[in-house]
């Protein structure tokens, strides 16, 4: 297979691990090279986060740079357009989710939260996929699979076998949640 | 199929594939996950130590008394533990002995980037450094084998991204370790100078054989490609240098100390043109240079944060990165904050409220130095804020040393701030110290310490008793207060600081994020009492938002713990369900 670059980007405490854990079984399950890399301790803290995950034949750094992501899964808008120069130029894709989560500078009046990001990131990524997860997760029954519905929009995107995800899942995903999550994995994938 | 690990779990199969049983720590990022995967295993004894000196002091016993021991810090922890590691150099192993140091090139979350490998130089101890999660696990391995055959300590250098970044690790099976013997042998053991004397000779010969294995053992390996580019370099600098050289030739060094002197001479002289690729300092490159070698290393690239492979292309190839398109927008940052619901975000509430010098320390607390609480003064080192507050007060006189207090939590406190205070006490010194009892070590990811009453494998145990602690070694005033209760925190605080005799004052309020600590839904600002004063955004929660003509609650982050209440003089914050407004 080709190399694919994907990012996960979020605030400290929105749940980025467990996407992160997903994506990485389904590269063993496909045999690829594969490496997942994020950083812990204090940046966790309500910061800025970001996962790098990697597939490919063979994987050396396990960090993804400027304009290297083929496909970048935000959990929020701020963080959406904090790393698009992270996209590949022309082919890459981002899937972005409308939460808002105000930034320290911007809760204390220092700074001003950009408007109509989505729209300004579509005009200049044209395969740029826009989405309220957070609704969508708790349709299926729990706010939290809002990692599950941005996956199941990231797997149509891959063309890997649905079914290999779906495993993945299984396999990643405690029994007690696992209906909502394989249930908001089919909502992200039909969106 | 392999398994996808953590660098820090794959040190902890490796560890446990060597049959270690004894395995001590001091949680510290990059290096917490190690001893939080070896917890796991139930044939490993394995425990958080108060301090890094004492966790190395434990292997070091263990070690001595014939297990194979491993022990595990980041890399500021090192410099705790220089004590016992330098004369552990001396004493070398009975059953095989490993310490894992994790540095922090870049600080993701450290307070300075200082480079392990100088230890290993210093302390005369073999270093090893792997470049990806199977290689954390074998060299893990291999270092408890040459730990043993060369009677020494080795070091198993880790970095954030070798230690935080998973990748394939084909697991094995247990080795069938045995204890070795004990006996009781003075002479290599207790180390007076008369023993210490004939111990340094044996590390001089060690070190000699341990050379030889450098150059021979295969663990310094060249990968040849095109002759024209030759790099050295070892952890993830390597992994940095493929991804950016491709085809060109590597000497991939394993074994970071001692060297391969020939290794390194014969592969300079057959590549035309030789660049050295590591993080930090020059250390591999002044080794180089030591032999005569020419070299490229840090005229071209920095001793200060992270590499990546961009980073090599542009400074080495000269080549720039497309980034393409790039939006001209003003993107704010958004800084770490503590949690909504942090027991600490009252206390610095008081803090600010009387503008006091406030000597910090390391933990999530840290975070108070910065906007909107801004209540702290100095941050050096774990357990320092003691110290300091001390030191300020001696400089400067009794009323400087009222308006200054010293503020850290309680596993840092239990690390190194009861020396401080016992100094405090001693030499007279009448500083208010606050020690933030949590219930948990909170920064690193909620681990246990002396003062929570578990173990690390969540086993009950004896619990630190901080008062009766501070009164045996003699400080009198010693006051248990509640940061959410503002009011009388502050009345605390104020009575303590304007005594003339040292005061502690145990802040208690469990961390937010423990399951246990249960708050009763989240809160809303009633507009119509709201009279838009803004005295709630004082306490700097990240769930308050200001609107500029109103201030709301973000649903979403709000935990319902209710400080923000206690600020406001016009009950306008109210719990979400009780209110139409």
């Amino acid at each position: 297979m080709d190399k694919l670059n994907i990012m996960i980007v979020g605030v400290g405490g929105q749940g980025t691990l467990l996407a992160s854990r997903v994506l990485g079984t389904v590269a063993l399950k496909k045999s690829y090279d594969v490496k997942v890399s994020e950083v812990h301790g204090m940046a966790q803290r309500g910061g800025s986060v970001v996962t790098y995950v990697k597939w490919g034949e063979k994987v050396f750094s396990p960090i993804i740079e400027k304009g290297e992501a083929d496909i970048i899964l935000a959990f929020e808008q701020l963080e959406a357009i904090r790393w698009l120069q992270y996209l590949k130029p022309g082919s890459g894709k981002m899937i972005v989710s409308s939460q808002k989560i105000n930034p320290m500078p911007v809760i204390t009046g220092k700074a001003k939260y950009p408007d109509n990001i989505i729209g300004k990131i579509k005009e200049a990524y044209g395969n740029t996929i826009s989405l309220d997860a957070l609704e969508i997760a708790k349709s299926c029954g729990n706010m939290k699979a809002i990692n599950i519905v941005l996956l199941g929009v990231l797997a149509k995107s891959t063309g890997i076998e649905k079914e290999i995800w779906i495993e993945s899942i299984k396999e990643i995903v405690p029994q007690k949640v696992l209906d909502v999550n394989l249930r908001a994995f089919e909502a992200g994938y039909n969106v | 199929m392999g398994k996808l690990m953590l660098g820090n779990e794959a040190v902890a199969r490796g560890a446990y594939e060597a049959g270690v049983t004894v395995a001590a720590a001091y949680p510290g990022t990059p290096s917490t996950e190690i001893t939080e995967n070896i917890a796991k295993y139930d044939d490993i004894y394995s425990e958080w130590s108060p301090n890094e000196k004492v966790a190395l002091e434990v292997a070091i016993g263990a070690s001595i008394a014939g297990a194979r021991a491993i022990c595990s810090m980041k890399h500021v922890g090192l410099n705790v533990a220089a004590d016992p590691l330098f004369t552990v150099s001396y004493t070398g192993v009975n059953g095989g002995l490993v310490i894992m140091v994790a540095d922090d090139p870049g600080m993701h979350s450290s307070q300075n980037e200082q480079d392990s490998r100088i230890y290993a130089l210093g302390s005369k101890i073999p270093m090893l450094e792997p470049a990806d999660s199977q290689e954390c696990k074998d060299y893990v391995k291999l270092a408890f084998e040459i730990s043993e055959k060369f009677d020494a300590p080795v070091i198993v250098r880790l970095s954030t991204r070798v230690s935080h970044s998973q990748s394939i690790v084909n697991v094995g099976e247990k080795e069938n370790y045995q204890l070795k013997e004990y006996k009781k042998n003075f002479g290599k053991y207790v180390m007076m100078p008369a023993m210490a004397r004939l111990r340094h000779v044996e590390v001089e010969k060690r070190m000699a054989l341990l050379k030889d294995y450098s150059e021979n053992s295969g663990i310094n390996k060249i990968e040849w490609g095109s002759k024209d580019v030759g790099i050295i370099t070892s952890g993830v600098a390597y992994q940095y240098a493929r991804e950016a050289f491709g085809d060109v030739s590597y000497l991939k060094l394993g074994m970071v100390h001692p060297l391969p002197e020939k290794l390194i001479s014969d592969f300079a002289k057959e590549v035309k043109k030789l660049y050295i690729i590591e993080e930090l300092e020059p250390f591999i490159e002044n080794f180089a240079k030591g032999l005569g070698i020419e070299a490229i290393g840090k005229s071209a690239l920095p001793v200060m944060g992270e590499y990546s492979t961009q980073l090599l292309k542009e400074k080495i190839l000269g080549e720039k990165v497309d980034i393409g398109s790039v939006l001209n927008e003003n993107v704010p940052v958004r800084p770490p904050v503590m949690c909504p619901g942090c027991p600490h975000r009252g206390m610095f509430y008081v803090m600010r409220k009387l503008k006091l010098v406030v000597s910090g320390d390391i933990g999530c607390y840290t975070l108070g130095a910065l906007p909107p609480t801004e209540a702290m003064d100095t941050c050096v080192c774990m357990g320092a804020s003691v110290g300091i507050a001390h030191g300020m007060e001696k400089a400067r006189g009794k009323e400087f040393g009222k308006r200054t207090v010293g503020v850290l939590g309680d596993s840092t406190f239990i690390h190194s701030g009861i020396t401080g205070l016992i100094d405090i006490v001693y030499n007279k010194g009448i500083s208010t110290i606050l020690v933030l009892d949590n219930s948990i070590t909170g920064m690193t990811g909620h681990q246990h310490n002396p003062t929570t009453g578990y173990t690390i494998k969540g086993e009950p145990t004896k619990q630190v008793d901080l008062v009766k602690l501070a009164n045996a070694i003699g400080i009198d005033r010693v006051r248990v207060a509640d940061p959410f209760d503002i009011k009388e925190f502050e009345k605390v605080v104020k009575e303590e600081i304007n005594t003339e005799e040292p005061s502690l004052i145990i802040s208690q309020r469990p961390c937010e994020l423990l399951k246990s600590v249960k708050y009763e839904g989240t809160l809303k600002i009633k507009q119509e009492a709201c009279k838009n004063c803004k005295l709630c955004l004082s306490v700097g929660c990240p769930s308050l938002v200001d609107q500029g003509d109103t201030v709301e609650i973000n649903e979403a982050l709000c935990v319902g713990c209710g400080l923000c209440t206690k600020v406001c003089n016009f009950n306008a914050i109210v719990k979400a369900g009780e209110t139409n407004g």
